[in-house]
Parts: structure tokens; C-alpha cells; sequence
């Protein structure tokens, strides 16, 4: 039972990890950036490519899995995604889809189509037994970076300087700009820092989901599930609602397997249906 | 009959004509090779689209006076795709063989097609045990499910495994190898309990904590390929391995093209297959060395070697039919037998599968890299689905 | 009853009269149009060669025509219409497999049970924000695949529905191996439900669409039921999309789950967008350019040519999918005053400041 628990809570984190960085674009920035899953595999290849090619340590590789898409989101932001803002959410969809497209074949290109594959370091490995239960070491780390992610990124919005900014700009950018505030580049920063949680996202989540070119369309739907489920104007909301998904999913697999593979479509849907700005987020 | 193929040779001579004669007034057999080259499945295509290439340039473009054309198309893994691009393969083209077909689905949506234009085709992946049955012009050379199953139940009953949690993904050929394994195991008085798993299904915490309370001998597990590396990895991680519990299964969890990534946690698995990269023949280490060369130092795996005997199944159908296609192309290829990268191969002239041997292996560090290998042999299998019901 | 809204809303007569006869002169065929359908009837009899990928051409145009209708004329967006299609044909594959070989008959209980479909799902979407219709419309699509999948005595599970054997068109016409039957069965479908969706858009049915597309707050002040409305085009859209299944599974006398899965719901959504939303031909249009695109690049480069379709994805969002349209507007002198009229609309309110 406590197992089950666990494993929820760790499965729900690995949803999170990999959503966060959408939960900022999607959800601060109102961008629906199905491109997302692109900038978390960018993370995992290079987090990949530095471990097998040159041996650098999985920690070590984790900044970079985070910066090398930043850049690339900054760069993609200040050449094309700017242009989008305005425009309708299906116009958005369809971009970043096309860009998904070019991500997929560009990867496969470079690095080939099959599964690429990366060694935990040896402490990472395994589990060990805490209160009766047993936990995976890997696991544990995960949820441990979430918390630290969950709080920060709270604290950054609703304590900091940029953060005030950053709602402030969201909400109405035309008086934000009034204002004085650089409405275009905080929109920037966060985007990089989206997409850089996105690359963490993947590198972190490469090792329980895989890695090969057609993620990002693979894991797409489990994204935007968790992020249009926890609703789009909070960071808690997301990482609520992927505790509940992973816990109803590990759960509902466990206790009905027939059923299993319902149980987060079902529950997605019922949550869309009796609210539809999602479970957590304040009505605009 | 026969004027329908004598009309299809002086259709081909026809586009010849009309496109240049490019092949200086030789005939050609095109050969329309349809796999699934984007998409989730885009590795199997492009196994067997580089072994199928490899065997061509090993072995020229003419046989039986006529050059061989080959011509691939990316169904994308989609059926309907699929079945028009057989279609207009076979229409507009003239094609006389079509080959590939990496998914079940796939060959079965174009078998119709094959009875009806009495066009061999050529199954180099899709496993389930049936699809030979769909049309008398399907021939394949990868092998079936069952083919690989039931000799791991023989196996684990024979090594004192008494009791077995199969776990399977939910679809056509996982159900495929649970019901082969199932059946075969308690046949032998085995006890086994069956675990399904969603398709689309990125963590297996639940399931394996399922297997965990069962206490089993072995996991008997069938994933796609490539997710077996996600699976192996949650098995180990679990500490499933240290409490005893056997890893089991046919060899599609340990492919050879991700085996050696998979690192230690794929150690002492124990799996039966047709094919392993490690098979010790002198044809095999020219092929993976071939293989290696023209790929960048891709491991030739199961797919790819379907794709290459595949080739070799047109090549030597076509010397023994005297460059004929159709029905005589497919006759002459029934009972055709030839020592293949995995092992002595023969095509049954009853159910146009193939028989071979299956191989028991386990994953050993080879020379630093991590290989399935051989340690016990079972000769000539047949697919035992059809041989239950020829009996 | 169609008339009475659009009577509201209008409230001097000479309004009206301008509305009516407006809608008439659109209710007119161009010589475009006839130009159009001419040369997809004269393909019959002069690219017989091509004609499986023509057929297949006429089934997503027609699918994407049935998007059309919620997308370009209604404002509803789906990541799910796969939905309604695969239902549509495993509803006809089903049936021929049982010795219903008729295909007429497989046609209309495709649309009927899709319709049907469509009418439940559609109170669906009548709430929330683009993005939550898009996430519910997905996940019905995905909890149907997942259905057909489990419920392999019915559907054959992954190995896909086999053993269709359709009986002859009007017991006339066999299907072939060239395509040619089922090119011009499904060509002839889907002109007839062209005629029909053309009849309706140019309705004030069609009107009162577009005016809750175009601000539904406005179009409930002024009487539109708008809810009503929704659920009637939502509705008729599955019905559209059940026939382009059904004819789908008819001609190529097989079904497999794939008809349901997310990357037809999502392929469909970018043919109807290079086609142009909005306007009846922009599925059409988009069915031939997109289909024939991936001809020409896989036949180029099978292992990368989705690159390439995403590259000009992204070229037609960042030049403007409305221009691209206007474009195709200013080639033909007819329709010239909608999207002119439309591209106002459209860029001038942004959805955060409505």
C-alpha cells in the first residue's frame, strides 16, 4: 500500500519534471507550446551524448541540459515564437507542432532512430528501505529535485522582483509596458528558463522513459494532460495535478490493471468537464 | 493466370520503355520494399532497409538475367498507407515482389492485395503467427512469436522453474506470447499468472510491484523493442533481480541494436531468439562486420537480419523460377533452404514460414560490449500454432 | 426556424434584404468551382494510375471538410476528430465483416453511429478555453483507441479488423485493384456532402455559425442559441467525418486502430490549415497539397521528409495562415469580399481583450 504510494508519488514526479517547463510557457506565458517535448529531448540528448561520447559525470551534465535548450529557447523565442504571441491558440499549436516535425527528423538525422541510453551513476542505483517500505534511490532524487523546483520557482514568482514583473506582464502587457517594464524581456527570460526546465525535464526523466527521436511526440499528450489538468495560471496547480495523476494512475493499474490504461484519460476528461480552467487555477 | 503475368512482364517491358530503358534493354524485377521509416517504429525500418541494401551491393543487381530494382517507401507504420502503397506499387510500378512490412497490421492489410495480383510478398518483421495464413503469396523470413516462445517455456520447465508472472504489452503480439507461453508452460505443469500492460505505457512501478508480491521463479516479459531498455532498468531498479526473480522472455526485451546501451541491468537475462549479433558462424561475423561497416557501426539486429534473408529468399526464388514472378516465384520459393546469418534456415512448403533454429541466451559482457549469448540450441522449429493444426 | 435569429439581428429591413440576397449571390457556384470539380471528375478518366492516392486524397479531404465545419465555420478546436472517423470506420468495416456487404448501407450506419458519437460528445466541448477543448476532445479520441484495442472480439485489437469483403456499388461496380471504383465512389460521396455543407454554410444556420465563432458573447446578446447551434454543427461534423471513415475502410477493405490514433487527428488539423480554415475548399485544397507533398518528399527522402512538412507548417503560421488564404481569395473574384471581411475580424481582436 505505502508502496503503491510511493511509486505514485514518484511516477506523479516524473510527470511534473517533465511538465514544469511547459507549466511556464503554457501556463505563464498563455503560449501552447506543444514544441515543448523538443526542448526536453534536446536536454536528454545532450545529457545523453555527454555521458556516452565523453564520459562526463550524469550530475555534471545536468546544468548543461538545462542551459543548451535555454539558449536554444532564447534564440527561438527572440527569432519566431515573439511573432506569435499574439495570435490565436491554434496558430501557436500549429507552429510548434511543425517545429516538433523538424525536431524528430533533425534528431533522427543526427543521432539515428534508436533508443539512446544512459548509466546512473552507481549511487543513484537501487533502493533501499525506509520505514518498512522500499524506495528507489533514483526516485527519491527526483522528487527531491521537484520539491526544490516546486518552491522555487514559487518563491521567484511571487516573492522576487522579476516575478511581480512577469505576472504583471501576462496580465496586461499593454499597461505593464506603460508601465516601464521590458515586457519583451522578461517574456524572453522566461521562455528560456521554460525551455531550460524542459531540457532538465528530459534529461532527468530520459532514464524511466527513454530517449529516442520521437519523444517529443511520445510523452506530448502527458504534458499537456498534467498541465491543463492542474490549470495553466500556477505553478502548484501542475504539480498538484500530477501528484493526483500519478497516484490514480499507479494505483489504478495496481488495484484494476484491466482498467489501467483508462484511468488517466477518464480522469482528465471528468476534471476538464467539471472544471474546465482546471483543477487549480483562479478564473480569469 | 498465366496471361495475367505475361501481361504484367509486358507491362514492366512497357515502363521500361516509356522511362528510357535504363536498364540498357534488360529486364527488371522492381522489388517495392514498404517499411515504417518515420515514426515509432522508424528502427526496425531502418534495419532492414540497410541489410536489404548490404545484400544487393554483396551481391549484385542481376540475377537470372533480369537486373533487380529496389525501391522503398515509408508507411509510417500505418495500415491504410500501407496497403496503397502496396497498391500502387504493384499498379503503377509493375513491382514484382513486395517486401518489408514491420508491424502485424501492416502485412495483413496488404495480404488481400497479394492473393488478388498474385504478387509474392516477402515478410521480413511482423511476427504473429497467422499472417502467412492471410494469403498463399506470403512467404516470410523473420520469424513468429510462438516460434520463439514456446521453446522458453520448454526451457524454464526443464531448469526448475515452477512458477511464472507473465507481464506483456496489451496488444496483438504480446497476447500472441503470453497465450504460447501460457499454454506451452502449463503443459508441463507449470503455474503461471498473466500481467497486461497498456501500450502507451511509460512507467511499470505498479506492475512490477504486482510481480514483486507474486514471488514468482521468473518474469516472463514481451515489450516492444524498445521499450525493454525502460523495462529492464525499472526490473533492476526494483531490486527485483537480487530477490530471485528470473528474467525471461523472447529476445525482442534484449535487441541487439540497444543491448549494449542497456548496460548492467541487462546482465543474466535470459531470453530465446532466432537471431543474436553474437551467433558464432563464419557467415554471421562477415554479415555484422559488413553490416557494421556500411552503418556507422550499427549492431545488425533481428530486423535486419529478416531484411537480408528476405533478399536472399527473392534472389534464390528468382534463379530457381528462371526469373519468373507470381505464383511460380512463390512456388519456388516454398522449401528453399540456405545457411543464413543466423543459422540453417528452410522456408516450410506448407505454411511458407520459415523454420529455424531457436537459440537459448543470455546476456554476457563480450569483449567490453554486452551480447546475447548462445548456450543451448533447439533445431528446426517450426511455427508450433501451425503445426497444432496440421496434427 | 433558421430565419428567426438572423431577423433579430438585423433589425432594419433593408438589413435583411442586403443579408438575404447576400446570401444568396455566395449560394452561386463560380466558375472556379465548376473548374474545380471538372478536372477532380476528368482525374477519373485521365490519371488512371494515380488514382489510389486519389481516392485517399478524396477521403481526407472530405475528413477535413467535417473539421472544417467546427474549426473554420463554428471556432471549435479538436485534437480529436480521429474520433468520429475511426468510429465511423470500424462501424462500416464491422458491419461488412458480418455480411452487410453493401456499401451504400455501411455509409449511412457510419454516419448515424458517428453522428450519434458526435451528438454525446458535444457537450463536451461547449465549455472552457481552446486548450481545454483540445485536451477533451483528445482524450475521447484516445479512450476510444484504447476501447477498440481492448475489444479485440469485436475489432480485431492490434492486428486490425480483417476479413471485409464489400459487395459491388449499387450492386453495380466492383471495387478494383486499380482504385478506380473507389476513387469515384468516394469522389461521388464526397461531392454529394460538399453540396450538402456548401447548402448549409450559406444558410443562415451557416451565418449564425460564424457570428458565434466570431464573438459568441455577442451572438448569445442577439438571440443565437448558441449551445443549440454547437451542438448541431458538432454533430453533423462527426457525421462527416464517420462517411470519410467508412469510406476509408470500405476501399481499402481493412481497419486498424491507427484510425483512431492522435497523429490522424493532428494530420487532419494541418491539411485543413494549408488548405485554409475557414472556407469550404480549404479542406480540399489542403487534402491535395498536403497529400501530395508527402508523396513527393517520402518518395524523395523517406526517412526525413517530415522535416520538410514541418518547415512549411512553420513558414504558413509565421506568413499568416489568413493571408495565405486571401491570396487564394484574390485568384477568385467571387468569394473576394469574405476573407477580406474576415481578416479584419480576426486580427483586430485578440483573444485577451475580448
Amino acid at each position: 500500500m505505502l508502496t503503491i504510494l510511493f511509486d505514485g508519488i514518484a511516477y506523479g514526479m516524473v510527470l511534473f519534471v517533465l511538465a514544469c517547463g511547459l507549466a511556464v510557457t503554457l501556463g505563464l506565458m498563455n503560449f501552447v507550446n506543444l514544441a515543448h517535448g523538443a526542448f526536453a529531448m534536446a536536454g536528454g540528448y545532450v545529457t545523453a551524448v555527454l555521458m556516452n561520447r565523453y564520459g562526463v559525470p550524469f550530475l555534471a551534465t545536468l546544468p548543461l541540459a538545462f542551459i543548451v535548450p535555454a539558449i536554444m529557447g532564447l534564440v527561438l523565442e527572440r527569432s519566431l515564437y515573439r511573432q506569435l504571441y499574439a495570435r490565436s491558440h491554434l496558430d501557436q499549436v500549429l507552429f510548434s507542432i511543425g517545429l516538433v516535425f523538424m525536431a524528430v527528423a533533425a534528431v533522427d538525422y543526427a543521432m539515428g532512430s534508436q533508443q539512446q541510453l544512459i548509466q546512473l551513476p552507481s549511487w543513484l542505483q537501487g533502493r533501499v528501505e525506509v520505514l518498512g517500505i522500499q524506495v528507489g534511490l533514483y526516485r527519491s532524487f527526483i522528487i527531491a529535485i521537484c520539491g526544490v523546483l516546486v518552491v522555487a520557482l514559487q518563491l521567484i514568482l511571487s516573492r522576487t522582483r522579476f516575478g511581480i514583473r512577469l505576472r504583471a506582464a501576462v496580465d496586461d502587457p499593454r499597461v505593464a509596458r506603460g508601465l516601464g517594464i521590458n515586457v519583451s524581456m522578461i517574456f524572453a527570460a522566461t521562455f528560456a528558463v521554460g525551455s531550460g526546465l524542459a531540457g532538465l525535464g528530459g534529461a532527468l526523466g530520459a532514464e524511466i522513459l527513454g530517449l529516442d527521436p520521437t519523444f517529443p511526440l511520445k510523452f506530448m499528450i502527458y504534458f499537456l494532460i498534467v498541465v491543463t489538468v492542474g490549470g495553466t495560471t500556477s505553478i502548484t496547480g501542475p504539480f498538484l495535478a500530477s501528484l493526483i495523476l500519478g497516484i490514480a494512475d499507479v494505483a489504478g493499474k495496481y488495484y484494476v490493471p484491466s482498467l489501467g490504461a483508462f484511468v488517466i484519460y477518464t480522469l482528465m476528461i471528468v476534471v476538464l468537464i467539471l472544471r474546465p480552467q482546471g483543477l487549480f487555477a483562479r478564473a480569469r | 493466370m498465366r496471361r495475367r503475368s505475361v501481361l504484367s512482364a509486358a507491362g514492366a517491358a512497357l515502363a521500361i520503355l516509356a522511362f528510357g530503358g535504363t536498364a540498357s534493354g534488360q529486364e527488371v524485377v522492381k522489388i517495392g520494399l514498404i517499411l515504417p521509416m518515420t515514426g515509432p517504429f522508424a528502427s526496425t525500418g531502418r534495419q532492414i532497409e540497410a541489410a536489404a541494401k548490404l545484400y544487393m551491393r554483396q551481391n549484385g543487381d542481376t540475377v537470372a538475367g533480369k537486373t533487380i530494382q529496389l525501391i522503398v517507401k515509408d508507411d509510417t507504420g500505418v495500415a491504410d498507407i500501407t496497403k496503397r502503397l502496396a497498391q500502387e506499387l504493384i499498379v503503377n510500378e509493375k513491382v514484382g515482389v513486395i517486401a518489408g512490412f514491420g508491424l502485424t497490421p501492416l502485412a495483413l492489410a496488404s495480404a488481400p492485395l497479394a492473393t488478388q495480383a498474385k504478387v509474392p510478398a516477402v515478410v521480413m518483421a511482423a511476427a504473429t503467427a497467422t499472417i502467412t495464413e492471410a494469403s498463399p503469396y506470403i512467404v516470410r523470413t523473420s520469424f513468429t512469436l510462438p516460434q520463439a516462445t514456446v521453446p522458453m517455456a520448454n526451457w524454464a520447465s526443464e531448469n526448475g522453474i515452477k512458477k511464472v508472472v507473465t507481464l506483456v504489452s496489451d496488444y496483438g503480439p504480446g497476447i500472441d506470447a503470453e497465450k504460447a507461453f501460457t499454454g506451452a508452460f502449463s503443459a508441463k505443469g507449470g503455474q503461471v499468472e498473466n500481467l497486461r500492460v497498456p501500450l502507451a505505457n511509460p512507467d511499470f512501478s505498479p506492475f512490477l510491484q504486482k510481480v514483486a508480491d507474486a514471488k514468482p521463479d521468473a518474469l516472463f516479459v514481451f515489450v516492444p523493442s524498445g521499450v525493454g531498455a525502460q523495462f529492464m532498468k525499472q526490473f533492476v531498479e526494483r531490486g527485483l533481480d537480487k530477490s530471485g526473480i528470473k528474467l525471461i522472455g523472447p529476445g525482442d526485451v534484449t535487441d541487439d541494436d540497444i543491448l549494449n546501451g542497456m548496460g548492467d541491468v541487462a546482465l543474466g537475462a535470459i531470453t530465446t531468439q532466432h537471431y543474436s549479433a553474437a551467433h558464432d558462424s563464419p557467415e554471421n561475423k562477415a554479415f555484422v562486420e559488413a553490416f557494421k561497416k556500411a552503418n556507422n557501426g550499427m549492431r545488425p539486429n533481428f530486423m535486419a537480419v529478416g531484411g537480408y534473408d528476405g533478399m536472399h529468399l527473392i534472389y534464390e526464388g528468382l534463379k530457381k523460377s528462371n526469373g519468373a514472378g507470381g505464383e511460380a516465384l512463390v512456388n519456388a520459393m516454398k522449401g528453399l533452404s540456405w545457411t543464413s546469418p543466423r543459422g540453417p534456415v528452410s522456408i516450410d512448403p506448407q505454411t511458407r514460414d520459415i523454420v529455424q533454429n531457436i537459440y537459448v541466451r543470455r546476456v554476457e559482457r563480450v569483449n567490453g560490449e554486452l551480447y546475447n549469448v548462445e548456450f543451448a540450441t533447439i533445431p528446426n522449429v517450426k511455427d508450433p500454432v501451425k503445426a497444432a493444426k496440421s496434427n | 426556424m433558421h430565419a428567426d435569429p438572423i431577423a433579430k439581428s438585423a433589425p432594419p429591413p433593408s438589413t435583411a434584404d442586403l443579408v438575404r440576397r447576400s446570401l444568396v449571390r455566395k449560394g452561386r457556384w463560380g466558375v472556379a468551382e465548376i473548374g474545380f470539380w471538372a478536372v477532380a471528375a476528368a482525374t477519373l478518366f485521365f490519371l488512371p494510375e494515380r488514382h489510389l492516392i486519389l481516392n485517399e486524397i478524396a477521403i481526407i479531404g472530405l475528413f477535413a471538410l467535417s473539421l472544417d465545419l467546427i474549426l473554420g465555420y463554428a471556432g471549435i478546436v479538436s485534437l480529436g476528430h480521429a474520433a468520429f472517423f475511426g468510429f465511423g470506420a470500424y462501424t462500416a468495416g464491422i458491419l461488412a465483416k458480418h455480411g452487410f456487404a453493401d456499401p451504400l448501407l455501411g455509409l449511412g450506419a457510419a454516419a448515424l453511429a458517428a453522428a450519434l458519437l458526435g451528438f454525446v460528445t458535444s457537450f463536451l466541448v461547449l465549455r472552457g478555453t481552446d486548450l481545454t477543448k483540445l485536451m477533451v476532445t483528445l482524450g475521447v479520441a484516445l479512450l476510444l483507441g484504447e476501447i477498440a484495442n481492448q475489444a479485440s472480439w469485436l475489432t480485431g485489437g492490434a492486428d486490425g479488423l480483417q476479413g471485409i469483403s464489400m459487395g459491388p456499388v449499387l450492386g453495380l461496380f466492383e471495387f478494383d485493384i486499380f482504385g478506380t471504383t473507389a476513387y469515384a465512389y468516394s469522389l461521388t460521396v464526397s461531392f454529394l456532402l460538399f453540396i450538402l455543407a456548401r447548402r448549409i454554410v450559406v444558410s443562415p444556420f451557416g451565418l449564425s455559425l460564424r457570428s458565434i465563432r466570431d464573438n459568441p458573447l455577442r451572438a448569445r446578446a442577439v438571440g443565437i442559441p448558441v449551445s443549440r447551434r454547437l451542438v448541431a454543427v458538432y454533430t453533423l461534423a462527426a457525421a462527416y467525418a464517420g462517411v470519410a471513415g467508412a469510406l476509408l475502410a470500405q476501399t481499402t477493405q481493412f481497419v486498424s486502430l491507427d484510425v483512431l490514433a492522435f497523429h490522424r487527428s493532428a494530420d487532419i488539423m494541418l491539411v485543413l490549415v494549408i488548405g485554409g480554415a475557414g472556407y469550404l475548399y480549404g479542406g480540399l485544397l489542403g487534402a491535395i497539397g498536403f497529400k501530395v507533398l508527402q508523396d513527393i518528399l517520402s518518395g524523395w527522402t523517406p526517412q526525413y521528409w517530415q522535416f520538410w512538412i514541418g518547415l512549411i507548417l512553420v513558414v504558413i503560421v509565421l506568413v499568416g495562415r489568413e493571408r495565405l488564404t486571401d491570396k487564394v481569395g484574390a485568384l477568385w473574384p467571387r468569394s473576394r469580399t469574405r476573407p477580406a471581411g474576415q481578416a479584419q475580424v480576426l486580427p483586430a481582436t485578440p483573444a485577451r481583450e475580448v
